[in-house]
């Protein structure tokens, strides 16, 4: 893993979350992040990451290191074939929730990122990318 | 699955979380520590974070029900050691743990125990 550029991990129980949060640390030390940047990164993985277990039924985590424009950053796609989202406006409202959550996985994510995308359709899975620039 | 250790103190109980812990291992400590709260008398619970890395909304809102549940079992709960980082992470997702009393470390986690026990005449 020390010189790859992107990667893949599976998405699929409670421990794989706990993985998938060490990998985000150990790429974030990589880019030189800042502790703050790479407390919000692994955070906002470890919220993203159990939205694809609990929601999506399980799925994968891919990442890659990027630049743009001379800066480093690190992207993460969290990707299930689960139910998906019908309303997204509604899913990123604080407080908003479908289940016994708080409701801040997905407005608290993306606070804690540079970019955040995600894409979702009823019956099409879910499909969420983060980046975090240095 | 690990359980975190709860360690007996007087009439407090202590808990250093030092792993990054799966889901059912949080919501395990917080049947332990209520289990343990009603059956020693404990009236003072402090939780040591300061080796946590991150606490996401899952753990956030285990510290929470911790403490709300404490309460009613009559005990004060304090969570302290928090790493500046976590702090500022925790705020930005949009967590406060409402109702968690917080203490910069052990030294002072237990003078504010001590303190609450005072005001609630509970005795040491």
């Amino acid at each position: 893993m020390e010189t790859e550029r992107a990667g893949e991990v599976p998405v699929l129980s409670e421990p794989n979350i706990v993985a998938s949060r060490q990998l985000v640390r150990t790429l974030c030390q990589r880019l030189n992040f800042s502790l703050v940047d790479q407390t919000k990164m692994i955070t906002a993985a470890s919220e993203l990451s159990r939205n694809t277990l609990i929601h999506g039924g399980g799925g994968r985590m891919r990442w890659e290191l990027v630049e743009r424009e001379g800066r480093q950053g690190l992207q993460l796609h969290f990707e299930d074939e689960g139910p998906g989202i019908a309303d997204l406006k509604l899913a990123l409202t604080d407080g908003w929730t479908s289940g016994s959550g708080m409701g801040l996985g997905l407005p608290g994510s993306r606070r804690l990122v540079s970019d955040f995308q995600i894409d979702s359709a009823p019956g099409q899975g879910t499909r969420v990318s983060i980046t975090k620039w240095k | 699955m690990e359980r975190i250790p709860i360690l007996r103190m007087g009439k407090t109980l202590l808990v250093t979380i030092q792993v990054d812990m799966q889901d059912q291992t949080a919501l395990a400590l917080q049947d332990d520590l209520a289990d343990k709260i009603a059956r020693s008398g404990a009236t003072g619970v402090m939780i040591d974070i300061s080796a946590l890395e991150i606490v996401d909304s899952f753990v956030g809102r285990m510290l929470t029900s911790i403490s709300s549940i404490a309460r009613i079992l009559s005990a004060t709960t304090v969570v302290v050691g928090m790493q500046p980082a976590v702090a500022i992470t925790l705020i930005e997702l949009g967590l406060s743990l409402e109702g968690v009393r917080t203490a910069l470390n052990v030294e002072r986690g237990m003078e504010l125990l001590r303190k609450a026990r005072q005001e609630s005449h509970l005795g040491n």
